[in-house]
């Protein structure tokens, strides 16, 4: 095991958390796994430390193993934490229940789980204050009003009145957080705290995080799986795998200067938003985290590892110090390359190059719209109002080319698949494949339509037959769509190869298969069909990072051999760039911009994608950003706002015009459309300006970013 | 894609995890449970009984003995012997063949029946749902012993009768479970792949939705059998149940009634013969739960 002799930086008066050699045991039915094995780290007065990992790495464990919040199977076996020199692990259980809530909080991923529904929002925090601070129920309303002001909501005290669910995430989160602060804690745990929020949404959160450091003193803890995330709110980093650290260091070191494999990986997956050729290859890690009661001998990471030599299989490396705060677990670290463009988002192939412009449109939408009923609230309150999720969208999808569709959720993304598909009947509007009319359901569309459009979901865990077992679900519809029964099996194999997964997965059951490897069999049984069409509504997003870049490739590869032509429905504008020929910005059932994907993410946009695009945290700390947030979230779609229904929201917002009228539809160069009352001419000049404040010359390698 | 193909047809399809082992999986989950175990092992016995009581009591149930009644137990008749001198010990073994038969064949159709109204009302909605459910909700509304004894009353408590009520009975709440379990899956993005693919309503219900609803459904019968269990018992408490001479632990209280000062054996044993069963079925059906469904235990 690794020891830290000698790297452990001195304690001093600013040490608030000090994790010492901790590990933590589960118990299971297969005897004890260690999730956790001897980890170390500190954490000074009002410093943000970022814990970073894929699942399975152990970052919540061993933040929750740290504060001795573990589920009944968990324990801790051996190390220290210290909390301002005071040892937890020897505090007996009803001295730790007072250490919880007043000198460390947590905040969740969820934040709609973490207040109970059924009290008042401000009576809720002010709770924490009379219980752990002993205050009057006056002294801890005014106390509650304070934070709700601290974390920035607007009109607190109308907030503090509500209820949870009249509240949208980001204000229920910036309650939450309000909630943990209320005690001043001199730790402050969040887990994911945004994974669970849009991306304009965490943008405003994350600002939120980055404020409080300046607001108050307490260490952060900030455990996340995106390294963008953590460029944007951390001082320093942590990267874990498999319950043990790879590296530690300063932000800026190390995202300009890895000094573990692992950590250049990490970072190569992930697709950076670039002005450079589009579709090329990401970076992946080969294999899988390992087992924890399979652990391979000597350096965990050694057998996905590109450095790897004879040595490193043989004792576990421990972390040495590589620079002044800089440690790494590679005992090869001098020669761990410098990020360098090859290594960020690398171009090993850029398979779009090649072919031809495309000749045919495929599918057309046209004018769409699906309204549902709203609810009755009861016997004699019929609502006569509509949900309209989707309202008058059109869109076309090229031969062999991807569309992306853009949009927070509720922009209708998902329900126009669904229409697109036959799963949802539209209001209004035609679909149309080769210029052929599709019925409006799957029961009015031939077998050999069904069989031309296929879909791949985005809950990896629902979208298998949990009795099926994968040959199953790739065979049927082989079956279904008139392959010969003999020919079945060997065609499944096929598949299978073609995504990656060897034939020993035939008989295994979804139980048996991880995230990324069911949306693998996912995608064969789509492709079993030999569709025209996929569409592939956010197939990636539950998905580890390193996931996520194989799958993309994954995408991208079968695209090139095949020809088949993607809808790639989306929240994440980078991945939506990685992928896309063209791109159609959707907000509340209608599209905003749309146009060839270099034309769309590039200025001028419209102000909504340009808000979404300065919403990205982007992994690269040296980067600074347009701060251009959204405030609120997006509007019922019962009540969609008259004239430009983005002005309630729109930071490029005129006048009356935005409110009375309906905004044209302008056309830029080359098939680039806006619908906006501004002209290009404005928007160019309106971006420039910020542009020019954001245009800091960072000089980090390889990511070119305009936003 | 050609060319894969193949390169894969070289390669042999591999051989699926058997039965046996899938079947020995559930015995090993089984096993851990030492409580469960017991419950499956004491309605085994049970189960046993009801299948060869005969050959197995060591008298005939029907063998009046009239010197001998009311015989505290004894090595003879270890459960003592009744008004006619009968073996309580042997009556208690042939009544078995009783409960299993009318609730065990009960709970059957009832389970057949209910999963085929869960189902359609289910997953084909709107009208038709409302109405059997409503159907459904005037069944749930009478007690349902009430309901049994008007049935009986009306069409005589003849074997065929008694399996039909005790079906009536408990279709409702099997098909509110099956019900809940469709309007759950239906939305599974696996059924709406079917949907897109075009497959029959009927391959989407009966290979799609049904073998996932299976497990809740199999825990959900057990539990109904072990309630059909008092059901069958009152029956024949209430002279409704299995006729006489065929032994009936329901009815075999009933008579003890009159001997409950002298003869309180003639009572307690078949009291707990039935409580034994239920309190089996129940551990039983609890383990089955954690056996089907791991990790979604309650507890």
């Amino acid at each position: 095991m690794a020891t830290l002799t000698g790297t452990t930086p001195e304690r001093d008066s600013r040490t608030v958390l000090e994790i010492e050699g901790l590990s933590v045991a589960y118990r299971t039915e297969e005897g004890d796994i260690f999730p956790v094995r001897d980890v170390s780290l500190t954490i000074a007065k009002g410093e943000s430390f970022g814990l970073v990992g894929e699942s399975g790495s152990g970052k919540s464990t061993l933040a929750m193993g740290a504060i001795r919040y573990l589920a009944a199977n968990g324990r801790v076996t051996s190390g220290r934490v210290l909390l301002r020199g005071q040892d937890l692990l020897t505090l007996s259980d009803k001295e730790m229940r007072s250490v919880w809530g007043s000198r460390v909080a947590v905040v969740y991923q969820s934040p709609g789980n973490a207040l109970n529904p059924s009290i008042r929002t401000g009576n809720q925090i002010a709770e924490v204050a009379r219980i752990h601070l002993g205050m009057s129920k006056q002294e801890a309303h005014q106390r509650m009003l304070e934070m709700l002001k601290k974390v920035k909501m607007p009109d607190p005290e109308s907030v503090a009145r509500r209820y949870p669910h009249q509240l949208s995430g980001g204000m229920l989160q910036r309650c939450v957080v309000a909630q943990a602060m209320m005690t001043n804690p001199e730790l402050l745990i969040l887990d994911e705290p945004t994974t669970a929020l849009d991306v304009t949404t965490q943008a405003v959160v994350l600002d939120l995080v980055a404020e409080l450091k300046q607001e108050f003193d307490s260490a952060i803890l900030y455990i996340t799986h995106d390294l963008g995330v953590v460029a944007r709110v951390c001082d320093r980093v942590g990267v874990m795998y498999a319950g043990e650290f790879m590296e530690q260091g300063a932000i800026h070191d190390l995202f300009k200067r890895p000094l573990h494999p692992y950590t250049l990986n990490l970072l190569g997956c992930v697709p950076h938003f670039s002005l450079g050729p589009r579709r090329k290859t990401l970076n992946t890690i080969p294999g899988f985290i390992p087992r924890l009661d399979e652990l391979p001998e000597g350096c965990i990471f050694a057998p996905r590892c590109s450095l790897a030599e004879p040595e490193c299989r043989v004792a576990q490396p421990p972390l040495v110090r590589a620079g002044e705060d800089h440690l790494t677990a590679c005992r090869r670290w001098p020669v761990v390359p410098t990020p360098a463009a090859e290594h960020m988002a690398t171009i090993t192939a850029d398979l779009m190059q090649a072919r031809g412009a495309a000749e045919n449109s495929l599918l057309e939408a046209r004018d769409v719209k699906k309204y549902y009923p709203v609810p009755a609230q009861g016997p004699f309150r019929q609502d006569k109002r509509k949900v309209k999720s989707v309202d008058g969208m059109t869109i076309w999808i090229d031969e062999g080319r991807t569309l992306g569709l853009v949009g927070e959720s509720g922009s209708g993304k998902t329900t126009m698949a669904r229409t697109i598909i036959g799963l949802v009947e539209p209001t209004e509007g035609t679909i149309s494949l080769r210029g052929e009319m599709l019925g409006p359901t799957t029961r009015s569309r031939s077998r050999d339509v069904l069989r031309r459009i296929q879909m791949v979901f985005q809950n990896p865990d629902a979208s298998l037959n949990p009795r099926q077992t994968v040959g199953q679900s790739i065979g049927r519809p082989l079956a279904l769509f008139g392959t010969p029964r003999d020919e079945i099996p060997s065609r499944v194999l096929g598949l299978l190869e073609a995504v990656h997964l060897s034939s020993s997965y035939y008989h295994r059951l979804p139980s048996e298969l991880s995230g990324g490897e069911k949306q693998r069999v996912a995608i064969a049984r789509a492709f079993a069909a030999e569709p025209d069409l996929i569409l592939c509504d956010e197939p990636i997003a539950s998905l580890d990072v390193s996931v996520q870049g194989s799958l993309m490739n994954l995408l991208t590869a079968l695209q090139a051999e095949k020809g088949t032509s993607y809808l790639f429905i989306s929240h994440d504008l980078s991945a939506v760039q990685h992928l896309s020929d063209w791109v159609c910005v959707a907000y509340l059932g209608y599209a905003m911009e749309w146009g060839d994907a270099g034309d769309v993410l590039n200025p001028p946009y419209h102000p909504y994608t340009e808000a979404l695009l300065s919403a990205i945290p982007i992994p690269d700390p040296d980067v600074i950003q347009k701060n251009i947030r959204l405030e609120g979230s997006v509007p019922s779609a019962v009540d969609i706002p008259s004239g430009c229904r983005f002005h309630t929201r729109c930071p490029r917002f005129i006048g009356d015009i935005c409110v009375e009228e309906e905004p044209p539809w302008r056309e830029g160069e080359g098939d680039h459309w806006i619908y906006c009352h501004h002209t290009f001419e404005t928007l160019v000049e309106m971006q420039k300006e910020t542009l020019r404040l954001a245009d800091h010359d960072h000089g980090s390698p390889g990511v070119e970013v305009q936003v | 894609m050609s060319a894969s193909v193949d390169a894969a047809a070289a390669t042999p399809v591999p051989t699926r995890r058997s039965r046996v082992q899938t079947l020995r999986l559930y015995g090993r989950r089984l096993l851990r449970q030492p409580i469960a175990t017991v419950g499956t092992v004491i309605f085994t016995i049970f189960l046993l009984m009801a299948l060869f009581g005969p050959w197995i009591a060591p008298y005939g149930y029907e063998e009046q003995n009239i010197p001998d009644r009311l015989q505290s137990p004894t090595l003879l008749h270890p459960f003592g012997t009744d008004n006619f001198g009968r073996d309580v010990f042997s009556r208690i073994i042939v009544g078995a063949r009783g409960i299993f038969l009318l609730g065990g064949t009960g709970t059957i159709l009832a389970v057949l029946m209910g999963t085929t109204v869960g189902l359609i009302s289910g997953y084909f909605g709107g009208l038709l749902d409302e109405i059997l459910m409503r159907l459904l909700d005037v069944l749930l509304s009478i007690p349902s012993l009430l309901l049994a004894l008007v049935l009986l009353g009306t069409v005589g408590p003849s074997l065929l009768n008694l399996i039909l009520v005790v079906a009536v009975l408990y279709i409702p709440m099997i098909a509110r479970v099956v019900r809940s379990m469709v309007l759950d899956l239906k939305t599974k993005e696996f059924v709406e792949a079917a949907r897109i693919r075009g497959e029959r309503d009927s391959y989407v219900l009966f290979r799609e939705i049904l073998p996932n609803a299976l497990p809740p459904l199999l825990v959900e019968a057990s539990m109904r059998f072990s309630y059909s269990i008092f059901l069958v018992a009152s029956l024949g408490f209430l002279g409704l149940g299995v006729q006489p001479p065929s032994p009936d632990w329901g009815l075999q209280i009933n008579e003890a009634r009159n001997y409950l000062e002298g003869a309180p054996w003639m009572l307690a044993f078949p009291a707990l013969a039935i409580s034994l069963l239920v309190v089996a079925t129940n551990l039983m059906s609890d383990g089955l739960r954690r056996v089907l469904q791991p990790g979604r235990e309650d507890s």
